[in-house]
């Protein structure tokens, strides 16, 4: 027997000068970033202060960070694929063999969704919802945090794969047979599964914990009508977290019980339905895009309306088109496969039926028109992003709904057409939405502002770079081009394909500039300074406290009389009005708790193990995960108490929090 | 309109010229009325989205905060009326574009028979690692990545897979349909001109994947009579041994014929993927390929 089942040297690519090359680059920047940690000294404070921390704001920020990693990742697969593509036609194969390629554009999806987007949103949850809710931390402040720290053994899995093994090669939503161990008897769709399995129970524990939060754990007289609508639409995201992703993981569990031990829910053998996968897969896959988009929408509402001097249009039809889009997405999924042969009235029924969503869709695009109807709008980068998304996303919800219509979606169905479709719609909503709530609510996080030129040269190599990256795979579609090709044939094809390679790099000199943007805020950030914590005259409860927060958030637990209380705080309190004296009472905080980040060791070492049969390992792993748990579990302090002292000092310290 | 702009202006380059392989120039019925259906549904939902873009721009540069003339109305915040035509609006379009949605699924079901005065000619569809299989059952004859239809006659197709999942489609001739092991799909097309089309697969299977193509030819009917005599007259046969030969994953197979096919040769294939016996046997080559 094999002490290390599976692993050998083999499986290290040593014989891919692209791959290791790649692998050489990342494992040199980690080095490099834990040496300077190393160096600098900084060891303790990370330790002490974020990896531990259980505080929702921290846990927001390292998710951010996760996920802005993950982008570069991410994007530096979709250069490769698009600079293969402009090249792999007539006859030649480009630079990118068949068995690196297909690893290619998996890895890219399942980044881009699952370690890119879906950190981004949860990260900007995790900071604003408490913080709009008036509260002080989460429901279950550890569980947070070990709900980020299983998103980052997912993260690291993924990454692993790039040096250790291989990744899938079955796109990122392997499909069996294909996925199965009779077509793909490689480690690639292991390590996809783990770490999917792995960092799908985090989300789901992020999707218990926000519903707990925002259920119960409201600032007094904060009634659901008075929740500002990011608070509405993060309930609505993890309503469907809560619903959607445990059939995920029930699914990801057959196809695991499939290769690991020879059941045969999706295998060809044994009549095993491979057509269950698909549609399992996409009962989980189609909500998952509200999952991601939703909040996006709460992001724009908020930064409409704020940067209107407005309060939202339409507020009761927010939240109700919000609701609504939360229920009729999981009567949606079967659009993803009209071409399956289903019968005509199953196919009707189910275009129709996405076309439904797209009412609430629409009328949250014309409340936001209204919102900015009678407004004062301030062209800062938030509304940028928010303008580009209201124009891009209107095309993008335009060619879905014409993928709805069955006959339409016979002919487009996985061409080019889609490709381009998603990412107008994951682009110009998820991506937009997550920069205009970057921008907006960094300020808040760090107490002071991003530099503002080099945010508006971000978001027009975004816009402008997404376009003419984008609109060429439409037409592409329409000329019969098909997903997920290593090479073709059609040399009409090729001018369009050089055209969205450009479109790449303008894309990229986008992300250039955002990277310089935080640069240069960080270095000139005396000038960007924001003392008062309310740097945009915000409406909301997030602008009553300081910059950055305490982390207790609010000293005195805010009472909310009314929609966007902040706002009608400011405009009724006189400028000279005396502040009335506050009482200060001691409070509790959670401790901060290593459990997320050693539980998060065990998982990935337990995903390691699996993915490569080291079977004692595995073992070992889970009862470390179950030790730290239960050495948690009988932990004898849980809170640290913070005195009326403390407070009162931060107070006097910030003259900020205005009594509501 | 600046963005929506460029999107026309490409989306008419590609109806102009360049396309001539596309979904935009079909060749058969069935992708004519698609290509009608894309078109009325886009026509219908331009006629909001380009004002609502229009709106977006008005609405964002006249209110900008530099220009005084604009009313400032901050609590402006609900309006009865306005609701119902922000609801209604897009209400109405999805009405249209859904009433469009559900006649054409059923106007266009797959396995709904072209009608027409010929006789449809049945083709069984096999999609291999990594080349297309057609069998002639009437015919007695089959084809490796060519597809030679006559033109004006419905053609009946009957598709499984030896294995992954496959997507059958030819862009001129319209509606794609899944290939999937130890089950059949149905959809009937029809090429109405005589001409070369590509047909491809849409849906990834594999390494092999970018070079699973085909080639349908569409022949006058009495053409298509001489080439199933002389298909007849030349070629191997295809039988469970040669057929377990053939489903060996390979690469780029240049198009070749079978002479004759042993009967009930599809029908074994489909159920190859239920029974647990038989598909020990079948898949022995795809064990082979795990092996690689």
């Amino acid at each position: 027997m094999n002490l290390l089942g599976k692993l050998d040297w083999s499986a290290i690519p040593f014989n891919q000068p692209i791959i290791m090359g790649a692998s050489g680059f990342m494992i040199l920047g980690v080095v490099f970033v834990l040496a300077l940690i190393t160096f600098k000294g900084y060891w303790p404070y990370l330790w002490r202060e974020w990896l531990t921390s259980v505080d929702h704001k921290r846990i927001g920020v390292m998710y951010c960070v996760l996920a802005l990693v993950m982008m570069l990742r991410g994007f530096a697969d979709a250069i490769m694929m698009r600079a293969q593509q402009a090249v792999a036609a007539g006859g030649a194969h480009g630079y990118l063999p068949p068995e690196h390629f297909d690893q290619i554009f998996s890895a890219h999806g399942t980044i881009m969704i699952f370690f890119m987007a879906m950190p981004f949103m949860i990260g900007l949850m995790n900071f604003a919802v408490p913080l709009q809710l008036g509260v002080r931390d989460v429901a279950f402040p550890t569980l947070n945090s070990v709900s980020l720290w299983l998103t980052a053994s997912g993260i690291l899995l993924v990454n692993i794969s790039l040096v250790v093994g291989e990744f899938a090669k079955t796109g990122w939503v392997a499909y069996p047979p294909l996925s199965e161990l009779q077509f793909s008897p490689g480690v690639g769709v292991d390590y996809y599964l783990w770490a999917l399995q792995i960092s799908g129970i985090g989300t789901l524990m992020t999707g218990i914990n926000f519903v707990a939060t925002i259920l119960k754990m409201r600032a007094p007289g904060m009634g659901y009508m008075r929740m500002p609508v990011f608070c509405w639409t993060a309930l609505a995201t993890n309503l469907l977290i809560v619903a959607a992703f445990p059939v995920l993981t029930a699914t990801f569990a057959m196809l695991l019980l499939d290769r690991y031990l020879g059941f045969h829910f999706f295998t060809l053998a044994g009549q095993g339905n491979q057509m269950m996968y698909v549609s399992l897969f996409w009962v989980w896959g189609h909500p998952e895009v509200y999952i991601l988009v939703l909040p996006a929408f709460g992001i724009f509402s908020e930064v409409i309306s704020t940067f209107s001097g407005k309060a939202l249009f339409g507020y009761r039809s927010m939240v109700a088109a919000t609701m609504a889009i939360c229920i009729l997405s999981f009567l949606v999924w079967l659009h993803h496969f009209f071409t399956m042969g289903a019968t005509a009235d199953v196919n009707g029924f189910f275009g129709v039926m996405t076309m439904i969503i797209a009412v609430p869709t629409g009328v949250k695009v014309f409340n936001w028109l209204f919102t900015m109807y009678g407004g004062r709008v301030r062209f800062t980068v938030p509304v940028l992003w928010s303008l580009g998304f209201m124009v891009t996303f209107v095309i993008g919800g335009m060619t879905g709904v014409l993928m709805a219509v069955p006959p339409a979606d016979f002919q487009v169905h996985n061409s080019l057409f889609l490709v381009a479709h998603f990412h107008n719609v994951i682009i110009g909503g998820v991506v937009f939405g997550a920069m205009a709530g970057y921008n907006y609510w960094f300020p808040k996080a760090f107490g002071f502002r991003l530099d503002e030129r080099w945010g508006r040269a971000s978001f027009w190599c975004w816009l402008i770079g997404f376009y003419i990256a984008f609109m060429p795979l439409y037409v592409l579609g329409l000329m019969g081009m098909t997903r997920r090709m290593q090479h073709y044939d059609n040399l009409s094809w090729q001018p369009w394909l050089v055209a969205a390679a450009v479109g790449a790099l303008v894309i990229l000199a986008g992300i250039v500039c955002q990277i310089v943007q935080l640069i240069v805020s960080i270095r000139t950030r005396e000038k960007h300074r924001d003392v008062t914590g309310d740097p945009w005259n915000g409406r909301t409860l997030e602008w009553s406290t300081a910059s950055p927060p305490p982390a207790w958030n609010f000293a005195v637990l805010p009472h909310v009389t009314e929609r966007d209380s902040y706002w009608s705080r400011k405009r009724s309190a006189k400028a000279n009005a005396p502040a009335t004296p506050r009482k200060y009472e001691p409070i509790e905080m959670p401790r901060n708790s290593p459990t997320g980040f050693i539980n998060a060791f065990f998982a990935v070492v337990t995903g390691f193990a699996l993915i490569w049969h080291i079977w004692w390992m595995a073992a070992l792993g889970v009862f470390g995960a179950l030790v730290t748990i239960l050495f948690f579990t009988f932990r004898q302090q849980e809170e640290v108490e913070i005195s009326a002292e403390q407070l009162a000092q931060f107070d006097r310290a910030h003259h900020t929090e205005v009594a509501i | 309109m600046r963005y929506i702009a460029p999107a026309l202006a490409l989306t008419s380059a590609a109806t102009l010229g360049g396309c001539s392989e596309g979904v935009l120039n079909p060749q058969g019925p069935i992708a004519l009325a698609e290509r009608q259906i894309l078109f009325n549904s886009l026509g219908i939902m331009l006629a909001i989205v380009i004002p609502t873009i229009l709106a977006t721009f008005g609405v964002a540069i006249w209110f900008r905060s530099s220009n005084r003339r604009a009313v400032y109305m901050p609590d402006f915040a609900y309006s009865g009326r306005l609701e119902l035509i922000v609801w209604s609006i897009p209400a109405m379009t999805v009405l249209l574009v859904g009433g469009v949605a559900w006649v054409g699924a059923h106007d266009l079901d797959p396995r709904k028979a072209i009608t027409s005065a010929v006789k449809p000619v049945t083709v069984q569809v096999v999609s291999l690692d990594w080349k297309w299989l057609f069998i002639y059952p009437d015919q007695g004859i089959a084809s490796v990545n060519r597809l030679t239809v006559p033109v004006g006659t419905p053609i009946s197709f009957e598709l499984t897979s030896s294995g992954v999942m496959n997507s059958f489609f030819v862009p001129q001739l319209g509606t794609q349909i899944y290939t999937m092991s130890g089950m059949v799909t149905h959809v009937q097309l029809q090429a109405d001109h005589p001409g070369t089309y590509p047909g491809l697969s849409a849906q990834f299977s594999g390494d092999g994947f970018a070079d699973m193509r085909f080639s349908v030819d569409a022949v006058p009917a009495d053409e298509f009579a001489g080439w199933v005599t002389a298909t007849r007259s030349t070629g191997p046969t295809l039988d469970a041994r040669t057929y377990a030969d053939l489903a060996k994953p390979s690469e780029r197979v240049s198009p070749f014929t079978y002479r004759a096919v042993a009967s009930d040769l599809f029908n074994r294939i489909v159920m190859s993927g239920t029974t647990p016996d038989e598909t020990s046997q079948s898949t022995c080559s795809q064990s082979q390929r795990a092996e690689q």
